[in-house]
């Protein structure tokens, strides 16, 4: 543990995501001015250069999405941030960037909606828009970040799941994450895990740029590097090119889904806070986890023993969580959101009342208190 | 310079599967020669060579050409080849357009290219309609003429796409028709040697969307047409307004220097790096 006081830092969620970017690799951004959003692009317009990488204001969210593609084909990583309205444009995009297999990361503060909604309180209301926003059948990456530290370390991650397997990495924070300052004790630079997307090691006239392999992830060849070859948001055959016959669409279809699945254990983050011992099983996302962590230390010290369930990656849905949840022997599940229970129906879902789901859910821009959990659990 | 046969060989994919998606008489052909006939006349090595549509049937071209390819979506070709090229400045960058995708859905990123001054040469293909979609009224549909959406006449006036990016300050601006072959070639060459945004507009035939519903159902119709609306600029200046009413004027309309983008994003990366060095050894 380095006990160096200095490396400890104040900041604001937003703040520890810009500097997440960098430390991941980040040298492209591009973006649009939005609340509560806007700190993690003026803090990278800043920075950006220092280190060699660059910045662009956009016209709108659609170029800041397409910009950041391009990027990402010229071999840059690249990562962009917005809220609700901003999200909700780059949406066509972001399928684009999910068939031509892109990484890039897309970071959302959420903000009370729909439309311009509630700019500057926080909600949690663009979980399945994050899941399903694009048209189509798409994989895709969401992360939700419960506090500062993880706002740092998830865009880390996000990042190296997007470079690893060339795919859209949404990262979710809603708008107490994002302007909440804690200090915090950020790694050593050699303690951070970054990934590097693999490039073809051919010969050009050998690369397959969609080939499927082991991983189901294709090598990735930057524009300029001497592969020169076709990207498209058509259904492609393995070289890239257009095609609408069956087995083609189908194969190539099938293999960006299980891309996704091959990295599941990998890519499904969560946190089991007292659950051993626990009769009723809390699920929460984003800063509902610090309601829910003190609202479990009042309800323990009654004596009713429960636990959190924290879950950082939001989807894929990491079922098998909750099947070492049900071991424990719990009672009831209490899933609450600042939403109209977006979650709590995949909850339902993969646990198919087994025991009892509740919800508790709040839309109108106020945080979730611990005491509104505490009279929940109650209610079990 | 290069037989045709030759500039096939040497351009187009192999492994890409002809024929082409474009209907027979259609201009898009033609303007593919152009541009790589004035590559070749460059010599720009492929390898550097990064081709950027969007969606319809101009956005067809670069599937078909052996550079580094990107197809994207509808009117946003420019927003991702801006990332692309700051992302990686030795890349030549071209983007090839309709008329709806630059100048309707993607009417926004274009303007703003045009002011920001990032290298790359735009080329528009105007065959006044939307050809992919089936002939329905674009931005350039010429006032009173037929679509499948306007079949009573469009009453909407078109945009002079020139004149449009001329005004939102893009530094090289050019117009031709796939009838000017020679001249289209030629301007397409200079706006690729360029230093900054620039933009070809041409003028092109749709004969199966636009020609069959405007009283020029045959492409040699159509390009006859273009021969007749076009008036080179050194002649136009002369020329009284009402004489010009219903012509386009050819030739090169803007071209001029000012700083370009990426070099002086480079500018600031050099002071800011040299300035936080300076700030990590004290
Ligand atoms: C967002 C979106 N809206 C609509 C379409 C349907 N669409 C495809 S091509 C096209 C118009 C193409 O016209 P133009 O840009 O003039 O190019 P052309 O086909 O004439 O070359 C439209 C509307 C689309 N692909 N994407
Ligand atoms: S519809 Fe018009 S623009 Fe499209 S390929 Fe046919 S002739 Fe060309």
């Amino acid at each position: 543990m380095p006990s160096k006081k200095n490396n400890y830092k104040l900041m604001q969620g937003n703040e520890a995501v810009a500097q997440g970017a960098i430390d991941g690799g980040v040298r492209f951004f591009a973006g649009y001015p939005i609340t509560p959003a806007t700190e993690i692009a003026e803090i990278l317009s800043n920075k950006l250069p220092e280190v060699g990488g660059k910045f662009i204001q956009m016209e709108d969210e659609i170029g800041s999405i397409a910009a950041i593609i391009g990027a990402s084909i010229g071999g840059v990583k690249s990562l962009t941030a917005t809220s609700g309205p901003g999200f909700s444009l780059m949406q066509e995009n972001i399928g684009f960037a999910c068939i031509a297999e892109i990484p890039i990361v897309i970071v959302n503060v959420m903000r009370g909606g729909p439309s311009t909604g509630l700019p500057t309180s926080p909600s949690q209301g663009d979980v399945m828009q994050a899941r399903w926003g694009t048209h189509g059948d798409h994989p895709i990456i969401v992360l939700s970040a419960s506090n500062v530290y993880q706002a740092y370390l998830l865009t880390i991650k996000a990042i190296n799941f997007s470079e690893k397997y060339r795919n859209p990495v949404i990262l979710l924070l809603d708008e107490v994450v994002a302007h909440m300052r804690a200090r915090v004790l950020l790694p050593k630079k050699d303690e951070i895990e970054v990934l590097e997307r693999i490039k073809p090691t051919v010969p050009p006239e050998w690369y397959v740029p969609y080939e499927n392999n082991l991983t189901g992830v294709p090598p990735m060849a930057a524009f300029g590097d001497g592969y020169r070859y076709h990207v498209t948001g058509l259904v492609h055959d393995e070289k890239g090119f257009p095609t609408s016959k069956p087995d083609e669409v189908e194969r190539g279809l099938r293999r960006i889904f299980e891309k996704i699945e091959k990295g599941f254990h990998e890519i499904c983050m969560v946190k089991y806070h007292y659950l051993e011992d626990a009769d009723f099983c809390i699920v929460a996302y984003g800063s509902v986890v610090l309601s829910s962590l003190s609202a479990i230390e009042e309800l323990r010290k009654e004596g009713i023993k429960v636990g959190l369930l924290e879950l950082n990656t939001l989807f894929p849905f990491p079922r098998f969580a909750f099947d070492k949840v049900l071991n424990f022997g719990i009672k009831g599940f209490l899933v609450p959101e600042m939403n109209l229970g977006q979650i709590y129906r995949e909850v339902v879902r993969v646990t198919e009342r087994k025991v009892p789901v509740k919800k508790f859910n709040k839309i109108y821009g106020e945080l979730i208190t611990p005491d509104e959990i505490i009279k929940e659990i109650k209610k079990f | 310079m290069l037989s045709n046969k030759q500039l096939l060989e040497k351009y187009l994919r192999h492994d890409k599967k002809f024929p082409h998606l474009w209907c027979p008489g259609c201009g898009n052909g033609t303007i593919l020669h152009a541009i790589l006939l004035a590559i070749d006349a460059i010599g720009l090595k492929k390898d550097e060579i990064a081709m950027i549509s969007g969606i319809g049937c101009s956005g067809r071209t670069p599937v078909y050409v052996d550079f580094n390819t990107l197809h994207t979506t509808h009117g946003r070709a420019v927003a991702f080849a801006t990332g692309l090229k700051l992302a990686k400045p030795s890349l030549h960058v071209i983007v090839v357009m309709g008329d709806g995708d630059a100048s309707a859905i993607g009417g926004n990123h274009l303007i703003h290219a045009c002011r920001r001054n990032i290298d790359m040469t735009a080329i528009i293909y105007n065959n006044s309609i939307y050809g992919m979609t089936g002939g329905q009224y674009s931005p350039t549909t010429p006032y009173h003429a037929k679509a499948t959406t306007a079949t009573h006449g469009n009453i909407e006036r078109p945009f002079d796409l020139a004149e449009l990016v001329k005004t939102a300050g893009a530094t090289f601006v050019a117009r031709s028709t796939t009838y000017h072959v020679r001249q289209l070639t030629n301007l397409i060459e200079k706006a690729l040697l360029h230093k900054g945004f620039s933009v070809v507009e041409v003028i092109t035939h749709c004969p199966t969307t636009f020609g069959r519903r405007n009283k020029m159902p045959d492409p040699v119709t159509m390009v006859k047409w273009e021969k007749e609306i076009a008036v080179p600029i050194e002649k136009a200046k002369n020329m009284k307004p009402e004489e010009l009413e219903g012509k386009i004027t050819t030739g090169i309309l803007v071209e001029k220097e000012l700083p370009e983008y990426c070099e002086q994003y480079e500018e600031i990366i050099r002071q800011r790096m040299k300035k936080a060095k300076r700030g990590t050894k004290k």
